[in-house]
């Protein structure tokens, strides 16, 4: 179940256990804020929150290099701050605001950030997988030393497009890492439900993948896993997949009302909160203390509360551009 | 001046292109070692190697999702989706990635794509390899469509389109592949942003682009020897428009008969008669007619097929309908 690291090994790598905590504290902190501010009618549209899942986007984004691809879905504000994309921007985003990180254009569901290679939250399942494939492709052509990181969930295990793009990529033997972030619900629909094989990394080897599947709610064990596999994929092997078997705490979207799972599964699986769950590991390790947990709490408030300023005071896009970025602008 | 196939000439253009920008890449299914399902790249294989030209499983979502990635990557992807009938496996891609990229984005990102494809009927191919949805794909903002109907654009409008750095679809309207024109090779800036007038006449307008250009100037000369002078205009690009040129057209004439092979319901050809009302309703002197397809899956047998696609004498008729004998 849980990685086999010990104490020792925990107490020398602090800084990077310290961070990894981190960076998931900011996520669920950064979700809990945009619920609120869903609730208080600031965010509208739809809203995907990543609550409980902390530990696969911030562990395997650890494997993926600033010259590598990012492709995710329409549950992306995890990877987007795990890559480094500032909280303000994704508020803002989320506000509609023109200085959100694609000015307002497209939501919570449809993050971007061409400086970091960030391509981008698609928000119909399955459609991010082709695109990584390109984009792969375009870096095997180019001679460029990248791998493509492409996020999706169990329910784009049903879409054709995860069938083509698997076998695309194998058969070109492409620089991709497929990260199947298997939350075991298609929106509502268990995975046993809409799958008569539910393992899924035995459909990717049937396209003649190389796969792996970790405890997405382990940190240690996503990141030492998806290092795993970008090594496999960087050595020019051809593509990877990883599952990363996790679960949603919050329901699939704020319209959701979460009637298709009982609340005794949700606290069983609370109980393996990948947050609480290295925090104490942590502690018991004596990397973190008390004042340590709470210093670092009040940062991540502080810039979280900074994210909700920004995006309130920051002004609309002008009516008068609603066009311009539709096609390159031309001259009359 | 070169003369040449329709099919020559889309192949001597992608020759031309994957000579000229080592970016550029063609793929799509039985583009390679088959030589592609019109023979448009036989022998680009051998000449360019596989890695610029791709054989892909029959996949159209992803192969087009591929160049779309591909694109965003820094190449400048040619995707051969065999025929229009099959881009509907693809329309997802297309529709909420190509088209929308830029926007969603907030201006970041741009996808150069290049998506070419066979259209249209008039081959006995039945209901489900005849369609002629040119007209669907020039209703999605953020991409354009190019319909050329001679060799000659099929050669300048495929190296324009790489020039472009949006998404740009163009449709090959199967019947003209065997067709000869004259190619100006030397030809610089090629320009896909204007109609053309291919005749010009006082009488009434003949609007029309890709399989039925053919029959419309063959119903301009049969008018012509009736007394009736037609101005026919080749629209070329479907999106965006050129408006002016059609409006100009209509102030001269003051009628006009759209021919389009689409279905006549939502068709591009009822967009072109709602913006002539919209703009020149003073300078009418008759009803916007349109000649298109009968509202039927397109027949399989010879006769019924005719009988559903717009047709010279149709066109006639239609014509006669709008302008006064005599006039």
């Amino acid at each position: 179940m849980s990685t086999t690291i010990t104490p020792e090994r925990l107490l020398a790598d602090r800084d990077h256990c310290l961070f990894l905590l981190r960076e998931m504290l900011r996520i669920r902190r950064f979700e809990e804020k945009a619920a609120e501010m869903y609730s208080l009618q600031k965010i509208h549209g739809f809203l995907h929150l990543y609550i409980g899942e902390e530990a696969t986007g911030v562990g395997a984004m650890q494997a993926f290099r600033p010259q590598d691809a990012i492709v995710a879905t329409y549950r992306e504000h995890g990877q987007a701050l795990a890559r480094g994309m500032p909280a303000k921007v994704l508020m803002a985003e989320m506000f509609g605001k023109a200085t959100g990180c694609s000015h307002g254009h497209g939501g919570s569901m449809h993050f971007f950030d061409a400086s970091r290679r960030f391509f981008g939250g698609y928000a119909i399942v399955g459609g991010g997988l082709p695109i990584a494939v390109g984009l792969a492709l375009a870096d095997k052509l180019q001679n460029r030393q990248a791998v493509t990181a492409c996020y999706f969930g169990d329910g784009a295990v049903a879409e054709g497009e995860f069938h083509e793009s698997l076998n695309l990529a194998a058969l070109w033997k492409l620089p991709v890492v497929f990260l199947c972030e298997n939350n075991l619900y298609a929106m509502g629909t268990a995975l046993s439900r809409h799958q008569a094989q539910t393992n899924i990394t035995l459909k990717a080897q049937a396209y003649g993948l190389t796969s792996s599947a970790a405890d997405g709610m382990d940190i240690l064990a996503v990141e030492a896993a998806a290092r795993q596999a970008t090594d496999y994929v960087r050595q020019g092997n051809g593509p990877f997949l990883l599952e990363l078997q996790t679960y949603r705490f919050r329901a699939h979207s704020m319209a959701d009302p979460d009637l298709y799972r009982t609340k005794q599964e949700i606290e069983e699986w609370k109980k393996r909160d990948p947050i609480l769950l290295f925090q104490r590991r942590l502690q018991d390790a004596g990397v973190l203390n008390e004042s340590a947990l709470a210093a670092m709490e009040a940062e991540v408030e502080a810039e979280i509360d900074e994210a909700v300023q920004f995006a309130e005071s920051s002004p609309w896009e002008a009516v008068e551009e609603l066009l311009n970025d539709v096609e390159r602008r031309r001259t009359q | 001046m070169t003369k040449m196939t329709y099919r020559e000439a889309v192949r001597a253009a992608l020759r031309e292109a994957l000579r000229s920008d080592p970016r550029v890449f063609l793929m799509g299914e039985d583009v390679g070692r088959y030589g592609g399902a019109f023979a448009v790249s036989l022998g680009l294989l051998e000449e360019f190697g596989p890695d610029r030209i791709r054989d892909t499983p029959l996949s159209e979502s992803t192969f087009v999702g591929a160049g779309i990635g591909a694109a965003l990557g820094g190449m400048r992807p040619i995707v051969e989706v065999m025929t229009v009938n099959f881009s509907m496996l693809a329309l997802d891609q297309i529709l909420n990635n190509a088209a929308t990229l830029r926007h969603m984005s907030g201006g970041q990102l741009n996808v150069p794509l290049v998506v070419r494809m066979a259209t249209g009927g008039g081959r006995q191919m039945a209901a489900q390899h005849s369609h002629s949805l040119e007209g669907w794909y020039a209703h999605i903002p953020g991409i354009r469509v190019l319909t050329p109907a001679t060799a000659d654009d099929a050669y300048g409008m495929l190296l324009a389109a790489l020039q472009e750095v949006d998404p740009v679809f163009i449709f090959e309207h199967a019947t003209l592949y065997p067709l000869e024109g004259e190619i100006d090779e030397t030809a610089a800036g090629f320009d896909i942003n204007q109609s053309k007038v291919i005749r010009t006449g006082r009488d009434v307008t003949l609007l029309t682009y890709g399989g039925t250009l053919g029959k419309t100037i063959e119903a301009a000369d049969h008018l012509a020897n009736d007394g009736v002078e037609a101005e026919v205009i080749d629209l070329r690009t479907l999106r965006p428009l050129d408006t002016p040129t059609i409006l100009a057209s209509i102030a001269k004439t003051h009628r006009a008969v759209i021919v389009d092979e689409a279905w006549r319901t939502g068709s591009f050809a009822a967009e072109i008669s709602a913006q002539i009302t919209e703009n020149a309703f003073d300078e009418l002197d008759a009803p916007v007619m349109r000649v298109c397809s009968a509202e039927v899956p397109m027949p399989y047998a010879k006769h019924l097929e005719s009988a559903a696609l717009p047709q010279v004498e149709g066109i006639i008729k239609a014509v006669q309908q709008v302008v006064p004998r005599n006039g």
